[in-house]
């Protein structure tokens, strides 16, 4: 494990693609943007997620225990995968549902509804 | 490598959400041949599933209660009783959504398949210790939601609340996300109760991930469930969403939400002292933000949703007072506030989803004018909804209301229990509004106009008022009911009764 | 620890610096002389006709996000293949009929799109106005036609 790139390093990279992808979305103002913004938030996660699964095995007990811990991130990376698809074919059509109306899709447009 | 020996699958823990997602998977072959051209077999078919699931969680009432699969399925009366009050609202849905989608003409054909599915969503968050299933509850229920908000396209703002609710619920999906990563992290667990381990660690680093984690969680959590700082949703969906929805989404997502939100803060409880601050102000500014931005909307389902956020709010209260003191509250009362809460405000929706007319909808309070002309059955209901919404004594809403004041005053949190009774006054002023719209005559109503049936609705308004009836006048016994005494604490029921 | 990523480190730098220079200095001493013909699109072929921002058929979107959607579902194929091969016979009974009952859905999800002809790239009719009311004749009388919305469209 001695040349293994730290942990952290993971981690602080994944925090920064978080941030970033936290700060777009509220920035940003086209959403696709802002959805591509979110995509990054979630594949962040996944880095985490797998890092830690990585470094499950230094971590754990036994090689056993290891193995099964490091088995949970990697299923969750895969569901979270699965799921950000699902997401973004509702989201995509979602925003082709809005263009179909008004011919555009500016998120500043979006005040039909006050209160 | 080595393989786990094949579990043994509990049939029964996995029956109800088996059934619906079922249910949801023939009403998509019914629409797929399409028979009869319209959907009144797939409301058959979907009604029976329902009614087959709620069979299905009964016995598993005096079933020895536990976990299966590794903690992915736990069988507890919290579970149970949110999974009948789940699968209950959406059978009421259902029964007075076809005549609002003809009426209203939306042309969606998987209104019912994606409600299903969305309750099963439901369903699997509140009966899960574990997190990755937790997860993918969370993102059935989510995005069958999306989609069923965007439902009505040919209208503009149906379309804008999909857009925002999908854009904000992702955003809180990636934090619940990034939570259940650095509870995973420290653990190498998925289980909920990652928190403790991590805690019984004893380094404090873990402990830091944990609580980093934790936050990170509960404002993922907060997002779903539209507690304060983050309820900007709330209002818009409500109200660009069409009726039938807003009315599911209001009390599934509300339901599964606080499920959820229940079972977190209970594995938090090894870091109560960082995280429960936090949530008592999460709680005060709920039920504050929530009833006073009510008083100045001119739109029913916007105030609804302001109201819901204040709701939100009072079950806070009750989650915090059990987690405060768990020796002396159970979580009865919680319970039978979120039974009411998801009876009233079906009740209440169905009846504004009236408002509906050849095609267009207006949802402001002038539009819902002359209603007690028009269908003057619903329109009484009602004012029992609205009322029971208010807390006036003798109905469900008082009930709720008083024993989760009891509840806060017993677990030593005065601000809380003060905070509640006083908004709940104030709250008096917005909805009496929407009882003044019901009554104000309209020029040239006349009853039932369009000629449409409108027994279905009636059906689902009476089975709501029926429930309002019938929890208030079994109160003591429905409370008894909800907090079982194979809990190990002393039901609450008893408590609240000797104080009154 | 940092020294083994400094070789890495230099390359970086390297490529970087000489990017910048190719760049830079055939900016700075190229010759500038533009003409018409040299600040068209294309020196060769033919001459670009209309405009770019062309409107192209919204199938092309739908077939790319049920691509998007079908496409993910070999991953957990995939992550079970990997485990499948040394696994003994009950495990691969079990874990067979799990997956039957995944293709099962997904078969189902598949036939429901076509059914509805969101791949049919020829005006597909999906919509029956006789879902709204349950009278026909007064649904296509009561509808505008056509209907603006399209069930298993966008």
């Amino acid at each position: 494990m001695g040349t293994d790139i730290p942990l952290v390093w993971y981690l602080v990279t994944a925090l920064f693609m978080f941030v970033m992808g936290g700060i777009g979305v509220v920035v940003r103002r086209n959403p696709v943007v802002v959805f591509m913004c979110i995509e990054l938030m979630l594949n962040a996660t996944n880095l985490t997620f797998l890092a830690f699964a990585r470094y499950q095995i230094a971590s754990a007990q036994t090689p056993e225990a290891a193995l099964q811990a490091a088995m949970s991130g990697q299923m969750m990376v895969i569901f979270v995968m699965a799921v950000a698809a699902a997401e973004v074919a509702v989201g995509l059509g979602i925003i082709m549902a809005i263009f179909r109306l008004k011919n555009e899709a500016g998120l500043d447009d979006m005040s039909t509804m006050r209160g | 490598m080595s393989y786990q020996p094949i579990p043994t699958i509990d049939w029964w823990a996995i029956a109800p959400v088996s059934i619906v997602m079922v249910t949801g998977i023939v009403a998509l072959l019914i629409e797929m041949f399409r028979p009869n051209r319209n959907n009144n077999t797939i409301v058959a078919v979907s009604l029976v599933g329902l009614f087959l699931a709620g069979l299905s969680v009964v016995p598993q009432f005096s079933m020895p209660f536990g976990s299966s699969f590794g903690g992915m399925v736990v069988r507890d009366y919290l579970g149970l009783v949110l999974q009948l009050l789940l699968i209950t609202v959406c059978f009421v849905a259902f029964l007075f959504s076809e005549p609002y989608l003809r009426e209203k003409r939306i042309a969606f054909a998987e209104f019912y398949q994606l409600a299903l599915w969305a309750s099963a969503g439901g369903m699997i968050m509140v009966t899960t210790e574990n997190l990755l299933m937790f997860f993918l509850g969370l993102e059935v229920l989510g995005i069958a939601l999306y989609c069923l908000t965007g439902m009505c396209r040919q209208e503009l703002r149906s379309e804008e609340s999909a857009m925002k609710y999908f854009l904000l619920g992702a955003f809180g999906t990636a934090f619940v996300l990034m939570g259940i990563a650095y509870l995973y992290g420290p653990t190498g667990s998925l289980r909920i109760d990652a928190v403790s381990i991590a805690v019984a660690s004893d380094q404090p680093h873990f402990v830091l991930m944990a609580l980093f984690g934790f936050g990170l969680l509960l404002v993922g959590l907060c997002f779903k469930s539209a507690l304060v700082p983050f309820h900007q949703w709330t209002p818009d969906v409500y109200q660009g969403a069409p009726t039938n929805v807003t009315a599911f989404m209001a009390s599934t997502s509300k339901i599964a939400a606080i499920g959820a939100l229940i079972r977190v803060l209970a594995a938090g409880a090894p870091l109560v002292s960082y995280w429960f601050p936090i949530m008592f102000w999460v709680a005060i500014l709920s039920m504050v933000v929530g009833n006073f931005a009510a008083l100045v909307q001119k739109d029913v389902k916007r105030t609804l949703g302001y109201s819901s956020v204040a709701n939100g709010g009072y079950m806070l209260v009750a989650v915090l007072a059990h987690v405060q003191a768990p020796e002396k509250v159970s979580l009865a009362s919680t319970l039978f506030f979120i039974t009411g809460y998801g009876v009233m405000t079906m009740g209440a929706f169905a009846v504004v989803s009236l408002a509906a007319r050849d095609g267009k909808e207006g949802t402001r309070f002038q539009d819902l004018h002359g209603l007690w002309h028009r269908a003057p059955f619903a329109a009484g209901c009602l004012i029992l909804f609205v009322a029971s919404l208010i807390g006036v004594p003798p109905t469900v809403g008082f009930f709720g209301k008083m024993f989760i004041f009891n509840d806060a005053l017993a677990a030593g949190l005065l601000p809380l229990a003060l905070v509640l009774a006083v908004t709940s006054v104030v709250s008096a002023y917005y909805y009496l509004g929407i009882i003044q719209a019901v009554f104000v005559q309209e020029e040239g109503a006349v009853k039932n106009e369009s000629g449409r049936p409108q027994a279905g609705l009636n059906l689902a308004v009476l089975l709501c008022a029926l429930a309002i009836f019938g929890i208030s006048l079994g109160a003591e016994n429905v409370l008894k009911f909800m907090a079982p005494a194979e809990d190990g604490r002393q039901p609450v029921a008893e408590r609240t009764v000797a104080q009154r | 620890m940092a020294s083994e990523f400094l070789p890495i480190l230099v390359l970086m730098t390297v490529s970087a610096v000489i990017c910048a220079a190719m760049v830079t200095l055939s900016w700075v001493l190229g010759p500038k002389k533009t003409t018409p013909y040299k600040s068209s699109p294309y020196e060769c072929g033919v001459a670009p006709q209309g405009d770019a921002k062309e409107r192209f058929p919204i199938k092309f979107y739908l077939v790319a996000i049920l691509f998007v959607l079908f496409d993910i579902e070999v991953v957990f194929l995939w992550s079970w293949i990997t485990v499948f091969k040394d696994a003994p016979l009950d495990f691969k009974l079990f874990s067979g009929a799990v997956v039957g009952v995944y293709m099962i859905l997904w078969i189902i999800g598949d036939a429901y799109v076509m059914k509805i002809g969101a791949l049919d790239w020829d005006e597909a009719t999906s919509l029956a106005p006789e879902k709204l009311l349950a009278d026909a004749e007064a649904a296509r009388a009561a509808l505008p036609a056509p209907v603006p919305v399209r069930q298993g469209g966008l």
